[in-house]
């Protein structure tokens, strides 16, 4: 049975992989799935999972503001920009922005 | 009976107000220079980490505290991914199964959009968690601009219940929550400067069955006007499928605003899988019941306290004080002027009825009023003393709008000073009935109505500055003498 | 100047410098000189910039010269990993996608190595995204084994490893995800150290996994990881999940210790029975204990049952952790963008070619365990059998102060010697465990191979027990049966 669809997931993570990358990598991740399976020999309804290997809560920031980074700095690595303003990107349909 | 049950529940994003961005200390500013409030952190450059504003944080809090929300004992910062050119990390962080604020409740009523009364109503909310704001684009023919100074500003989603039913009730639930988040100094609400954003679910199903409909996003509204209309224009789009025998389809539609309709902007097939997981760059938050004791403190009055107050020891009617608590200005501009004020039900009417209309008819907003109270508290004083006139109030109130002046100047500049001497007066009582002498014949042949007339002459005469008790003392007796 | 620099560490180094035995500037000339010769067959470097390097040495020279030196280290070179920032740098991560990509900002440890007055010695070769245990998933080159050429040096940080063991260099930063300081560092016959995690902040290390990545040195020895770490730990106002400050001066009293009498040292037995674990390797970890056991420590059999799970918890832990780290390389804001029509096929074509197989095998595996239908699946399931593994380590030390394993199941390995994924992932069962929990943990030079290749042994510490783990790892070090390891290159 197919565990994982590599082309679908490939789209999510937004990876363009060639067919026959993608043949290879099916194969590879269902080994490496089967291999993880090992998992369900445990029984884990009981135990809490872990998220962090430190176990402080409430580490907070005072609101106090900086200097922000020069603009010419931030945009320095960008490939492309509107007159060193604002990012260059392909054409986005407006209002398809969320949050 | 309506053919159909409208199901209406609202997602609407509040920018926190702070000095800084939610996770970086770059300044949280409106209206500056493109990509000018920017940091490694919040344009996701390599390595960065994110480091979390305790006052975002007790702010969300205390929104929740303002809506009766339950607050977490224990809450937590998740990623959400997706792609998209104006997230900086192309995943949010957020909030997913631990909000900080849990069940809550606002109470709307009042006027809605259309101008219909609203009756009281509690509306649910699900839950109020906080997040980051994205970059802002640009669009341009064939390509797209990112600023990123919006990026990374708090920003709280505040759920609610799908228990509205009409684009009224919607619009009345905006409204509350606007007041309350101004109430708390949580924010401004701003909608043009994007501080305040608004998406709405509807669905539709057949009177009194119980299944919901199918149901329909609306996304990005950017005023209230525009979540108003686009609720009705829905309405009458999914009626009308359905009248068809049409089917909806779960989906995320636009808005437009000159074409008043909703687009489809993307469909269910193509819904997000937002992966959400832990933040491991944040460790979790957690609230003793001293600490949630220790801001309930701060809570301010709410709206709803402040109306009743105004009812009971201020002497308004509930309609003044609905009107004056609309706006948080404009309700702390009331109550500081009801301090120094002898009558604050007569300021409340000065308001209500001259200086908010004057406002709206010039579109100037609440906050740029130009008038201060105390100026507005000295004029209704100088009229209930009677040193001028209602009628000269009303040409120094002109005055006060148009310049700035304190009344008691522009009194003595204009020379309005009420004339309250009964010679003074009798003179233009006179000369009021030398000049008419048809109307005075018309007097003494029992047309007593034609009395007002003589007032107005006499009030011409005199500028608008005789005291009108006088004045119609003296022309009585005089005309009854001829 | 007679000084055998391919054997000088740090705390020798400060002495010749405040001695005026040498300066900064010949010191680094040294080094550069040595790196010309053996960089066509080490490639340890992804960059050396000569010029770059003298300015910062005349700079320290100077500074000595008006007693205004900022540490008894202002001048030492030390090398950085390609995985953290340093200002006006290209920081790769040995990718493609990040090429070009110049970092505005100093890391939080390359900030505390400047204020020290470490000359920033040139950006090492490493997997790409740390991601690979033997550094060939470098988009750039491979780095060669200076034991062996014909080997590996481990990875990720396996250019650190090979420019501290190739003498190229005194010492270097590393980064520790699931082995990638302890794991090189043993196969190239050096010290490796991962510090608990949150020890030192990752404010400027390029994420892999956030909840297990940890920065740490490489070194020549044990008292040069104390002084390393010594100057970079510390809470950190920018990495949030940085722990507090101890204020340990851990190269101080490192021999304090005269033997081991009272120490207890644990030999999980689920290690030992691992298949796949060389014979020579095991003799190695065998005349270790006798060592340890001479030095009067006494060894107590503990018990890390759920180990066999922390390969396959790391890799549903760490994939998630990087699908998400490693979206925001998308050509939009930085680095190589693929023109193409549409935002979406920009996306694609982007990342498709900007990232290695290995990266995107990860990413596809973190993907999948945290999409809709799977997360409680793997996900929830790997961060629960991290609360196991974490357990299994709390337990062990009511029995024991340290735990001793060996660092890799063999000594280095051949290039291509490990075509398939799932048996690369298996070469880091000893060290994967350590990152799960938290805990911290060194990798120490232990004997020589049969094969003439270094063994490294490992020693594993409780949450924040950095000060007695190096203690025991000095002694260790210094009653081992080889005093030097220096590959004949
Ligand atoms: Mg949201
Ligand atoms: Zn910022």
């Amino acid at each position: 049975m197919k565990i994982i669809d590599v082309k679908y997931v490939a789209a999510l993570a937004r990876l363009e992989l060639d067919s026959e990358k993608e043949e290879r990598l099916q194969k590879e991740m269902e080994t490496i799935l089967n291999y993880v399976d090992s998992l369900s020999e445990l029984d884990v309804s009981s135990i809490e999972p872990t998220a962090h290997a430190v176990q402080m809560t409430n580490v907070l920031r005072d609101d106090i503001s900086e200097i922000p980074f020069p603009r010419e700095e931030m945009l320095a690595n960008a490939p492309e920009t509107v007159g060193g303003e604002l990012i260059k990107v392909p054409a986005v349909i407006p209002g398809e922005e969320e949050n | 009976m309506a053919k159909y049950d409208v199901i209406i529940g609202l997602e609407v994003h509040v920018q926190v107000r702070t000095n800084t961005k939610m996770f970086c200390s770059c300044p949280n500013k409106f209206g500056q220079e493109p990509n000018s409030m920017v940091c490694p952190v919040c344009m996701g450059f390599p390595g960065v980490m994110p480091y979390p504003n305790r006052e975002a944080i007790r702010r969300t809090v205390m929104a929740g505290l303002m809506c009766s929300c339950e607050i977490a004992k224990f809450s937590k910062f998740d990623r959400k991914s997706y792609f998209y050119p104006d997230m900086p990390k192309n995943y949010q962080i957020s909030q997913y199964d631990l909000p900080l604020c849990g069940k809550g409740k606002v109470h709307v009523c009042g006027k809605g959009f259309s101008g219909q009364e609203i009756s009281d109503k509690l509306i649910g909310i699900t839950r109020i968690h906080l997040e980051e704001d994205v970059g802002k684009l640009n669009h341009f023919a064939g390509y797209s601009g990112i600023d990123f100074n919006r990026a990374g500003v708090p920003l709280m989603e505040i759920v609610s219940e799908p228990e509205m039913n009409t684009a009224d009730e919607a619009y009345a639930y905006l409204t509350a929550l606007k007041q309350i988040m101004q109430y708390a100094d949580i924010s401004d609400c701003d909608m043009e400067k994007g501080q305040m954003r608004c998406d709405v679910n509807i669905s539709l199903k057949l009177a009194g069955v119980k299944e919901f409909g199918t149901k329909v996003e609306i996304k990005n509204l950017n005023s209230f006007r525009s979540a108003h209309r686009s609720i009705e224009h829905e309405i009458v789009r999914q009626a009308e499928v359905l009248d068809n025998g049409g089917k909806i389809f779960q989906e995320t539609r636009g808005w437009t605003d000159e074409r008043g309709e909703t687009y489809i902007l993307r469909s269910k097939e193509s819904a997000h899988d937002y992966r959400y997981f832990p933040e491991p760059d944040l460790l979790p938050m957690t609230f003793t019941d001293a600490d949630i004791a220790a801001i309930k403190k701060e809570l301010p009055e709410l709206p709803e306290q402040k109306r009743e107050r105004f009812v009971a020891t201020l002497g308004l009617t509930p309609y003044d004080a609905q009107v004056l608590t609309l706006d948080k200005t404009l309700s702390d501009y009331f109550d500081e002027g009801a301090k120094q004020a002898k009558s604050p039900k007569i300021l409340a009417n000065w308001i209500i009825t001259e200086l908010l209309r004057e406002l709206n008819d010039r579109h100037i907003p609440f906050e740029k009023n130009p008038i201060p109270v105390s100026h507005l508290v000295e004029l209704v004083e100088l009229v209930s003393g009677g040193t001028i006139t209602g009628k000269s109030a009303k040409e120094v109130f002109s005055e006060m709008f148009a310049g700035g002046k304190a009344p008691k100047q522009i009194v003595t500049e204009k020379g309005l000073v009420q004339i309250s001497d009964d010679s003074e007066i009798e003179k233009f009582v006179v000369m009021a009935i030398e000049q008419n002498p048809l109307q005075v014949k018309q007097y003494k042949e029992g047309k007593t109505t034609v009395l007002q007339f003589f007032v107005g002459q006499v009030m011409k005469l005199s500028k608008g500055k005789a005291n009108p008790q006088i004045v119609n003392r003296l022309l009585k007796e005089k005309l009854d003498k001829i | 100047m007679s000084i055998r620099i391919e054997n000088l560490t740090i705390h020798e180094s400060a002495r010749l410098l405040e001695g005026k035995k040498i300066s900064s500037v010949e010191l680094c000339k040294a080094y550069l000189e040595r790196a010309k010769n053996l960089e066509p067959k080490v490639k340890a470097f992804l960059k050396l910039n000569e010029e770059e390097i003298l300015s910062q040495a005349q700079a320290s020279d100077r500074r000595r010269a008006e007693s205004k030196k900022l540490s008894p280290y202002d001048g030492i070179p030390v090398a950085v990993k390609d995985n953290i920032t340093v200002k006006g740098q290209t920081c790769t991560c040995a990718s493609k996608i990040l090429q070009k990509v110049v970092s505005p900002y100093d890391a939080t440890v390359i900030r505390k190595l400047k204020g020290k007055g470490f000359v920033l010695f040139g950006r090492t070769n490493m997997d790409e995204f740390a991601m690979g245990s033997s550094c060939e998933n470098s988009a750039y080159q491979k780095t060669a084994n200076p034991w062996n050429v014909g080997c590996v040096p481990g990875g990720s940080s396996g250019g650190s490893a090979a420019s501290v063991a190739a003498g190229e260099v005194t010492a270097a930063l590393g980064s520790d995800t699931g082995g990638s300081i302890r794991q090189p560092a043993s196969l190239c016959g050096v010290v490796g150290f991962k510090p608990t995690y949150g020890r030192i902040s990752r404010y400027g290390l390029i994420a892999f996994a956030s909840s297990l990545d940890q920065i740490g040195p490489i070194t020549r020895d044990v008292e040069d990881a104390a002084i390393l770490t010594d100057v970079m730990y510390g809470r950190d106002s920018k990495d949030a999940t940085s722990l507090p400050d101890t204020n340990e001066k851990f190269s101080e009293g490192l021999d304090s210790l005269k033997d081991l009498k009272g120490i207890k040292i644990g030999l999980p037995k689920e290690c030992f029975e691992i298949e796949g674990l060389d014979t020579g390797v095991r003799k190695s970890m065998e005349k270790s204990i006798e060592v340890f056991k001479s030095l009067g420590a006494e060894m107590v059999q503990v018990s890390l049952p759920h180990s066999k799970y922390a390969v396959a918890t790391y890799y549903v832990i760490a994939t998630a952790e990087a699908s998400a780290n490693l979206a925001r390389f998308d050509g939009i804001r930085y680095g190589n963008r693929v023109k193409a029509d549409s935002l979406l096929e920009t996306y694609l074509e982007t990342r498709g070619a900007g990232f290695g197989d290995e990266v995107k095998r990860r990413i596809i595996l973190g993907t999948f365990v945290l999409s809709s239908g799977y997360y409680d699946a793997y996900y929830t399931k790997g961060q629960k059998v991290r609360t196991l593994i974490r357990r299994d380590f709390q337990e062990a030390y009511k029995k024991c102060d340290v735990i001793l394993t060996p660092v890799s199941p063999t000594t280095a390995f051949k290039f291509g010697e490990k075509s398939d994924p799932l048996q690369m992932y298996l070469a880091d069962i000893f060290t994967i465990s350590t990152n799960l929990a938290g805990n911290c943990g060194i990798s120490v030079p232990a004997d020589i191979h049969a094969n003439g290749l270094p063994v490294g042994l490992q020693l594993v510490g409780p949450d924040m027990g950095e000060k007695q783990l190096l203690r025991i790892s000095h002694i260790f070090e210094k009653n081992r049966a080889i005093k030097e390891f220096i590959p004949g290159i």
